[in-house]
């Protein structure tokens, strides 16, 4: 039995349509603009609402990434929706320099990110749009766990100054996180309390490392579940905090262990306080067609998976 | 046009804009002299004449027209206008590209100069910058108008063609866009590098209206904008398409790629500067 309870399944992209409303709603500057997604993106609930704050702008996400740099010039605070994908591999230079380097207020929201992506595969599937966007100077990088969290993202980020990377996803995936729980940039969640190792996790792997808790107990070994849903800033201090009390850790993220989640967890502890640690993500490989959860599975990022690898790192100790 | 138009105190501007650019590259043996001295008149009449600007900077810039500029690699005439403008002062111009200035060797916001809103260098960025700023005008109700100034080798970039396709669609008909049509890019002439003609007839189909202005030539200019300022906000954006020289005003680099990102040596700046009139003091 899991120790947290999910409500029903939706989708975390559904989230930020949601919250895109509204923040729309609260904030008159709020505007959008989305390269021919509108519907994947669940953006159409923000258009018809406010028709003259939505910016179609065809299939050009260079000029999307740009147009909303300079429409910050005056005040507006644009939130672009595409794939993840085409958010960050496609136009990293025009976030680099336009966005980043001149430090405008953007929210580039990435929806279909990762392999739960699925059937479209993995020209589509993007597994290092974490890593491009963390190494960018001025970006904040978010990751929320379910559509309640992603609903409460995307509307901190509108009151939030300066530039964002919002990363969600397509499938529908266990809401567990309470509704209208405020989101706060930057600072871990802790989820189930634990002594003998800890789980951070991003993402979609939010609730497979609570599954992963489940098991764990029943074989005896009990696991802290922490949702680092602010992959930059991180919250180092959470992170060392943990540590200290369970001596080693798990990092579970759909995206390439290479410029992940992990990474930059690993590099806070060879600095501060080096325990055993074990990461589940893509291993440098592409993905591929398929079902979300059968990929997953392939991939390493199953829930069997997370928990193989907290069994690890414990014998390491 | 304007009888208020003082030309010969725009061309004393400019020929202290022209020495201000060949010393500031000089001084640190880099940065790009040949695009900035061709654009020279195209950024003197639009600070001393154009365009309805302040000054005390406002990086928002409501109220009053802003500026943007794609290829940013002409910063010695951008940054020798804003001084020469008021924007911050004069003696700066002596930090060019050295540790620690605000006048980057590709200008950006990240130090704070006044009268940068983006940083652009990377080419091809600008005009979807423009057109986006045009777009908050145009939400927040200011009547204002937004300039962009692209190379004509930057042309060779596909997201101008996006924006392009943007502005027109979308009606931004506050843009006015220029094109510094040298026909020179780094390895040669525009024509044999990559060819982008017919480019009236490109921006056209584009669905943009095409002036066509001499770049080098004040009076030409100024009417092109005036003609641009009454053809714009009825729908559609503006392109000045600009003829200039690259290296303009010096003898011995006008007209030619070679001086696209070449400083000169000392004998060479003598040269040069005994062709151009220090007309509002050396920095």
């Amino acid at each position: 039995m899991t120790k947290l309870k999910y409500t029903e399944k939706k989708d975390t992209r559904s989230g930020f349509g949601a919250g895109l409303l509204e923040a729309g709603k609260k904030n008159k500057d709020v505007v959008a603009l989305c390269a021919d997604l509108t519907g994947s993106l669940k953006m159409n609930a923000f258009e018809n609402e406010f028709p003259e704050r939505f910016f179609q702008v065809g299939i050009a996400e260079a000029n999307m990434m740009g147009l909303a740099a300079g429409m910050t010039i005056g005040g507006k605070i644009p939130f672009t929706g595409t794939f993840a994908n085409f958010s960050t591999g496609r136009v990293y230079d025009q976030i680099r320099q336009s966005i980043a380097y001149s430090d405008k207020n953007v929210k580039i929201c990435a929806s279909h990110a990762g392999l739960t992506l699925g059937e479209d595969g993995a020209t589509h599937q993007i597994l290092e749009d974490v890593g491009m966007m963390k190494m960018l100077p001025n970006m904040t990088v978010i990751c929320p766990a379910d559509y309640n969290q992603t609903k409460a993202a995307t509307m901190a980020i509108a009151d939030y100054d300066g530039p964002v990377y919002l990363r969600f996803g397509r499938p529908k995936w266990p809401v567990f996180i309470p509704e209208n729980e405020k989101f706060e940039i930057g600072k871990a969640q802790k989820l189930i309390e634990g002594s003998d190792a800890t789980i951070f996790a991003t993402g979609h792997m939010v609730w497979q490392a609570v599954e992963a808790e489940a098991i764990l107990e029943s074989k005896g070994i009990s696991v802290e579940v922490i949702n680092i849903h602010t992959i930059k800033p991180l919250d180092t201090e959470a992170i060392l905090a943990s540590v200290a009390k369970t001596g080693c850790c798990v990092a579970a993220e759909e995206h390439q262990i290479a410029g992940g989640l992990g990474e930059s967890i690993a590099q806070t502890l060879i600095q501060n306080n080096p325990v055993p640690m074990e990461f589940v993500g893509v291993n440098d490989s592409f993905g591929e067609s398929g079902k979300p959860v059968e990929l997953l599975a392939k991939y390493g990022l199953g829930v069997e998976h997370i928990v193989q690898a907290v069994e690890s790192a414990i014998k390491r100790k | 046009m304007s009888n208020q138009v003082n030309i010969q105190a725009l061309q004393n501007t400019a020929s202290q804009v022209r020495r201000d650019i060949v010393r500031m590259v000089h001084a640190v043996q880099s940065g790009h002299p040949g695009g900035s001295l061709g654009c020279t008149e195209y950024f003197v009449s639009l600070y001393f004449h154009v365009m309805n600007h302040n000054n005390k900077f406002n990086p928002n810039g409501e109220g009053e027209d802003l500026f943007f500029v794609s290829n940013g690699h002409i910063s010695p005439v951008w940054y020798s206008t804003l001084a020469r403008s008021g924007y911050f002062p004069v003696k700066e111009l002596d930090t060019f590209r050295k540790m620690g200035t605000r006048l980057q060797g590709h200008p950006a916001t990240e130090e704070g100069l006044p009268g940068i809103r983006i940083a652009s260098g990377s080419l091809g960025q600008g005009l979807s910058a423009c057109v986006g700023a045009a777009q908050t005008k145009k939400l927040n109700g200011d009547d204002s108008f937004v300039y962009v100034i692209m190379g004509d080798g930057e042309l060779q970039e596909g997201q101008v063609w996006e924006a392009a396709m943007y502005a027109a669609h979308h009606k931004v008909d506050n843009v006015i866009a220029s094109v510094d049509y040298n026909g020179r890019q780094i390895d040669g002439d525009v024509q044999d590098v990559m060819g982008i003609e017919s480019l009236k007839a490109k921006w056209e189909a584009f669905g943009w209206i095409v002036l066509e202005s001499e770049g080098n030539d004040f009076e030409n200019l100024i009417n092109t904008f005036e003609k641009a300022k009454s053809l714009a906000k009825q729908g559609r954006p503006v392109l000045n398409l600009m003829k200039t020289e690259m290296g303009q005003g010096v003898d011995f680099m006008v007209g030619s790629h070679k001086w696209h990102g070449v400083a000169p040596n000392d004998a060479q700046l003598e040269d040069a500067l005994s062709q151009l009139e220090e007309t509002l003091g050396d920095y």
